[in-house]
């Protein structure tokens, strides 16, 4: 690659010294990614945040604390060094919760993010690719979807009984039921955004030449789908996706918070302020700190979203 | 126009009815029946007393059988009663709709008032210091969860300030009164406002900037109107074009984001019904309601689409 183009970038340095010489998107991609300062301080913060999320067994570990043990000889600690934070009103330590909870929210807005993004590029592409009759219908069903008042319909959903739709009772018991229920429900209502906008862009790459070109050639479907288009399709899903995290984030913290969502001891950003009501009047701190923590990881997410639309198409910028 | 209309509303038709069937039949796979709540009533119950009332009452019926005996009924004007409060389900449901209508309408309106000035100005000064200002308290508005909010706003106006009520729709005991109410809806109404605000300022900005750069504006510049009447009159009614279709669709969002908002400050409205009956196993008002929410975005996404066609000449529906 480098020695066919030499010729000209000899040619281009000679006529102008000052150009820089050509360089890879990705790195474009970063320098305008750069330039949006919210969306560098937004990563900052994720990053932080997914440290502390993934080391937290080992911070409970070095700090001797469990997160789940209850002592309520040592219920509403003011902050001390061994408190940083104090602790709640079952006496566990609200800094190591707090970190815990992390991990829950972040794993719920992370793996529930990619699987409303697959579900949605797969209805997106069949509607886009396959049209008429197919697209009519999936299109029809999405905007009815669309309809559904969003949170009363979740919290329906999450308060189905998990034996009624045929689980082993063995399944609907187990503790970890809530974390993988959450992150089904919230998929099941979430994936329209990214349908309609892999249906847009198969549209718009359908009628392409290299498009038709590998349909003459007799490339199969599949190969054409995830081949040729899907690749295309990659940075507005990414964008979306980046921007669906962080309302899945809120969604999650909601239904938490509800008591519909993950459900204690284990911790969540959400379920942590569920008591916070009643005890705003003695220790509001403690209703502050989760809320800080939700509302700074969503408003990086929209951030770096943000900053990732600008840098993928320098034509939005500004807008 | 006429014709697009009846198809449309005929759509909307179906997509509710096959909601009321999905609806009903989540509601029917919530953990325990009516029946369950009644046996726990009376200690003395057997298990041939509960089959019978099962019998009695119809729920040992396939759900299809079941659906279809409520939406005979629903069709003729009866949605059932209500279990919690031994009422017809629209009894209940009205007055809380009143109530909601207040909160949604008061956090519509302060919204547009404020967020169309917000918007053109950002606009007009692209990446000005008010823009990056304005830019930042959107991206806070969107990100900042309901609930928290409401908190937030209850401990400084309610805990600390102690001048506004941190619940309730009014006064208990009291007369009632405008002030009194007024007093009630005020949390509840900036809660919802904020959130709204952000979102409605993002499409004004956004459809302004794209206006501004038209030719039509470069010509009415060209021809010496007043900066102002350009903004305002020949740009700004432009860019209200997708702004008041987006805005239409929001007033459903803002139907069920009222839900925690009404159940944060015990604001008895819509959203604090639904989400009191399927918590309580309600299923009449629940469903109801639910259906009601429904309806009200479908009508909406209607109107969206007619005021489309209705504020730009360039759009027919045929």
């Amino acid at each position: 690659m480098a020695t066919v183009i030499s010729p000209e970038t000899s040619i281009r340095s000679a006529d102008d010294a000052a150009l820089p010489p050509p360089t890879r998107p990705a790195l474009l991609i970063w320098r305008r990614f750069r330039r949006h300062k919210g969306a560098l301080i937004g990563a900052g913060v994720l990053i932080f945040l997914a440290l502390l999320a993934i080391f937290a067994p080992a911070i409970a570990g070095w700090r001797g604390q469990d997160h789940e043990a209850v002592n309520l000889f040592n219920r509403f600690q003011p902050a001390s060094a061994e408190h940083p934070l104090g602790t709640d009103d079952l006496g566990r330590d609200l800094l190591l919760r707090l970190i815990y909870g992390g991990r829950i929210s972040l794993f719920v807005g992370l793996v529930t993010a990619v699987l409303t993004a697959s579900i949605g590029t797969v209805i997106g592409l069949i509607s886009g690719w396959y049209g008429g009759r197919v697209d009519a219908f999936l299109m029809r069903f999405c905007d009815g979807w669309i309809s559904l008042p969003l949170l009363p319909v979740l919290i329906v959903l999450a308060a189905v009984d998990p034996t009624k739709v045929g689980l082993p009772a063995a399944i609907a018991k187990s503790p970890d039921l809530s974390l993988y229920r959450i992150v089904l429900i919230i998929a099941l209502v979430a994936w329209t955004t990214s349908a309609r906008l892999v249906r847009g862009v198969t549209l718009t790459l359908k009628t392409r030449d290299f498009v038709q070109a590998a349909v003459a050639q007799g490339a199969s479907t599949a190969r054409i789908l995830f081949v040729h288009i899907l690749p295309n399709a990659l940075s507005p899903i990414l964008v979306a996706a980046t921007l669906a995290s962080g309302n899945i984030i809120l969604l999650e913290s909601t239904l938490s918070f509800l008591g519909l969502g993950i459900q204690p001891p284990v911790a969540s950003w959400g379920n942590i302020l569920t008591n916070a009501q009643e005890i705003i009047w003695s220790q509001p701190m403690q209703a502050i700190y989760p809320g800080v923590l939700i509302f700074a990881t969503v408003i990086s997410l929209n951030f770096v979203g943000d900053g990732l639309q600008d840098a993928f198409d320098p034509r939005t910028e500004g807008r | 126009m006429t014709r697009f209309l009846s198809l449309r509303f005929l759509q909307a038709l179906i997509v509710v009815l096959v909601m009321s069937f999905v609806v009903y039949g989540l509601i029917g796979l919530m953990p325990g029946d009516p029946i369950d709540i009644m046996l726990s009533g009376d200690p003395n119950m057997t298990a041939a007393d509960a089959a019978r009332l099962r019998a009695l009452y119809g729920v040992d019926k396939p759900i299809i059988e079941r659906y279809f005996e409520w939406l005979r009924n629903a069709v003729g004007g009866d949605f059932g009663y209500s279990r919690q409060h031994n009422q017809p389900v629209l009894h209940i449901l009205l007055p809380r709709l009143v109530n909601t209508l207040y909160l949604m309408m008061g956090a519509f309106l302060i919204s547009v008032i404020v967020a169309i000035p917000a918007g053109v100005y950002a606009a007009r000064h692209p990446r000005s210091l008010v823009d990056q200002a304005i830019n930042l308290f959107c991206f806070a508005g969107i990100s900042v969860p309901v609930f928290f909010l409401a908190l937030l706003l209850i401990i400084l106006f309610a805990v600390q300030l102690g001048i506004l009520p941190a619940s309730g729709t009014r006064t208990v005991g009291a007369q009632s009164s405008f002030t009194d109410q007024l007093r009630y809806l005020a949390l509840p109404v900036l809660t919802l406002t904020i959130a709204n605000i952000a979102q409605v300022t993002r499409y004004v900005r956004s459809g302004m900037i794209e206006v501004l750069r038209e030719d039509y504006i470069r010509t009415a510049r060209a021809k010496g109107a007043d900066e102002n009447r350009v903004v305002w009159k020949h740009a700004l009614r432009n860019a209200l074009i997708p702004t008041v279709t987006i805005m239409a669709l929001e007033c459903g969002t803002l139907l069920s984001g009222a839900l925690i908002t009404e159940t944060m400050f015990a604001y008895l409205g819509m959203g604090k019904l639904i989400f009191d009956s399927i918590l309580a196993n309600d299923y009449n008002v629940a469903l109801v309601g639910l259906l009601f929410a429904c309806s009200v975005t479908l009508l909406l996404n209607l109107i969206a689409d007619v005021l489309y066609a209705a504020l730009d000449p360039r759009i027919s529906y045929r």
